[in-house]
């Protein structure tokens, strides 16, 4: 998170942040964000060509069995073309498991900044389970919800759940206190202000959780789809671990990467939108 | 008129006090003091001496512990449209536009569209921000801040402005046109207001009284109606007697403490 206090220039209705006008300005985060990328792939490269391990495949098998994996038509084997059918299953895990976990957690976070019996109530039990790993609850979920994609599912919202609870907490009672007076001087007090007060002022944080939350749920998804689930990038990467096919495993891995990195992106462009007038809110 | 004899603001015997853990503190105490309808009236003195509290219980912020608050004769029992505030630190709504934040009031009280939008825009201009309607509070100066937030104080009928510090966070250029223009709306629109703020000249350069208050517990020290005609120049030396008499009010606790 750049969470990055900017001093606008007094008087100066600031409308547009700088950006470099120059074909160079333009370029030049691509080509710095690419320096370690670029580092990483040669040293890859040297490793497995010198043959410093032989268990790692070479960046080229990783990159022609990724095309396979896509589209097929090199190896024909069981994974190949398949792809998109386990992006898919995997997407629909990360995106309803994030779905359900903020169902639960936005309510239950504003419950807990505005009512103080509630967090009374919740939070010393909520602080005792968040340190818990999904990890852990893998056994416990596949009891309780059997083998297959509904443990999945609930894991990956247990995943999101505590960001997105803790962050709704935060934003809610961190609200100045003085807008609350300013807010009851003009006319709107009592239940009226946690509409007009409490959800904006709170919005930001909030919305910090969410994307943390939704980053959470790709970050689990591999765990959540250990439950014996038959497709879904987490359990392509299990299958690759089995079978000894670590060229799966690094696919898998590259995948999820890109996918939950372009997940971010559009969810930062939403919140560049919603929180335009937040001047520490640009990812 | 019986209306003006009945004071707008009336402090009957007021004093608060805080209890913070075990230690209790007397903001104020044996606060008197009635206020008529358009009067500009400042409250000044160290800190510690009250003003802010003394302030914050007119606008219903705070109840007193002993004494009466009232306005037209009736109890202060909370915040309330006709005591408008205007905070040191703006205490703008950071997520809604200039234009929305002096509509805040009005459409709070539900207000027809058409009325909010026609009283926005008569404020927005008032305070010289039509430029600036759709801009963000982040994206203003402060004095540009302050101009909103007396602009949806006005904008929602306020009878009496509450101003704490309003000026203390700007510079001495803008301070000094906002202090113009303050009392330009003022001479214009018969508001009554009360205006906290630790400097003598701002007190005297304003104000048809100066209430004067001192430290430990907080209390009234003076009340002094000002004659000095307006509009009043800081460098004449009428202004000049004025603040030295002032001074030596204000100070003159300080010198008992120390001795």
């Amino acid at each position: 998170m750049a969470l990055v206090e900017t001093v606008p220039p007094p008087a100066a209705l600031v409308t547009e942040k700088p950006v470099g006008k120059t074909p160079w300005g333009r370029v030049k985060p691509l080509v710095l964000a690419l320096i370690v990328p670029t580092l990483l792939l040669a040293f890859w490269h040297i490793a497995t060509t010198q043959r410093w391990t032989r268990l790692i495949p070479t960046p080229y098998e990783v990159g022609e069995y990724m095309i396979d994996f896509a589209v097929g038509g090199i190896y024909d084997d069981a994974f190949s073309g398949t792809l998109l059918t386990h992006l898919i299953a995997s997407m629909s895990r990360v995106y309803g498991g994030f779905a359900l976990a903020a169902l639960f957690a936005l309510p239950l976070g504003l419950m807990i900044g505005r009512i103080p019996t509630a967090r009374m109530v919740l939070d010393p039990f909520l602080q005792v389970m968040r340190p818990i790993p999904v990890t852990a609850w893998l056994p416990l979920s596949m009891i309780l919800f059997g083998l297959g994609p509904r443990s999945a599912f609930a894991l990956v919202c247990l995943g999101a759940f505590y960001p997105i609870l803790l962050n709704t907490i935060f934003g809610v009672r961190s609200v100045d206190p003085k807008l609350f007076e300013a807010a009851s001087m003009l006319g709107c007090q009592g239940n009226a202000q946690f509409y007009k007060v409490v959800l904006p002022a709170a919005l930001p944080s909030i919305f910090t959780g969410l994307r943390l939350g939704l980053g959470l749920a790709w970050f689990v998804i591999v765990v959540g789809e250990m439950t014996g689930v038959p497709q879904g990038l987490g359990a392509v990467i299990m299958d690759g671990r089995t079978l000894s096919r670590t060229e799966l495993v690094i696919c898998g891995m590259i995948i999820i990467g890109i996918a939950g990195y372009l997940s971010d992106r559009i969810v930062v462009m939403i919140g560049n939108r919603l929180l335009a007038w937040s001047p520490t809110h640009h990812g | 008129m019986a209306e003006s004899k009945t004071p707008i603001i009336e402090i009957k015997q007021v004093s608060k006090v805080f209890k913070l853990q075990d230690q209790t503190i007397n903001a104020l105490h044996d606060a008197n003091i009635s206020i008529r309808k358009g009067e500009f009236v400042c409250l000044i003195g160290a800190s510690g001496c009250g003003k802010s509290t003394l302030l914050r219980i007119i606008a219903g912020f705070e109840q007193p512990t002993t004494g009466d608050a009232l306005m037209w004769g009736s109890p202060i029992k909370g915040p309330d449209p006709t005591r408008g505030m205007v905070f040191q630190d703006y205490a703008l709504f950071p997520w809604l536009s200039v234009r929305d934040n002096i509509a805040f009031g009005p459409a709070s009280r539900g207000l027809a569209k058409a009325v909010v939008k026609e009283t926005v825009d008569k404020f927005i201009d008032l305070v010289g921000l039509g430029k600036f309607a759709s801009a963000y509070p982040h994206q203003l100066s402060g004095g540009m801040k302050q101009r909103v937030a007396i602009a949806r104080v006005l904008a929602n009928d306020a009878e009496v402005v509450l101003m704490d510090e309003p000026f203390g966070a700007l510079d001495a250029m803008t301070r000094e046109r906002l202090q113009d223009e303050l009392l330009d709306i003022w001479q214009r629109t018969g508001l009554t207001v009360v205006f906290v703020t630790h400097s003598i000249e701002e007190a005297i350069f304003l104000a048809d009284r100066v209430v004067v208050m001192t430290p430990g517990p907080g209390r009234i020290e003076s009340d002094n109606p000002l004659l000095l005609q307006r509009p009043r120049d800081v460098a004449s030396p009428e202004f000049n007697d004025i603040r030295r008499v002032m001074s030596a009010k204000l100070h003159s606790h300080h010198g008992k403490k120390a001795a």
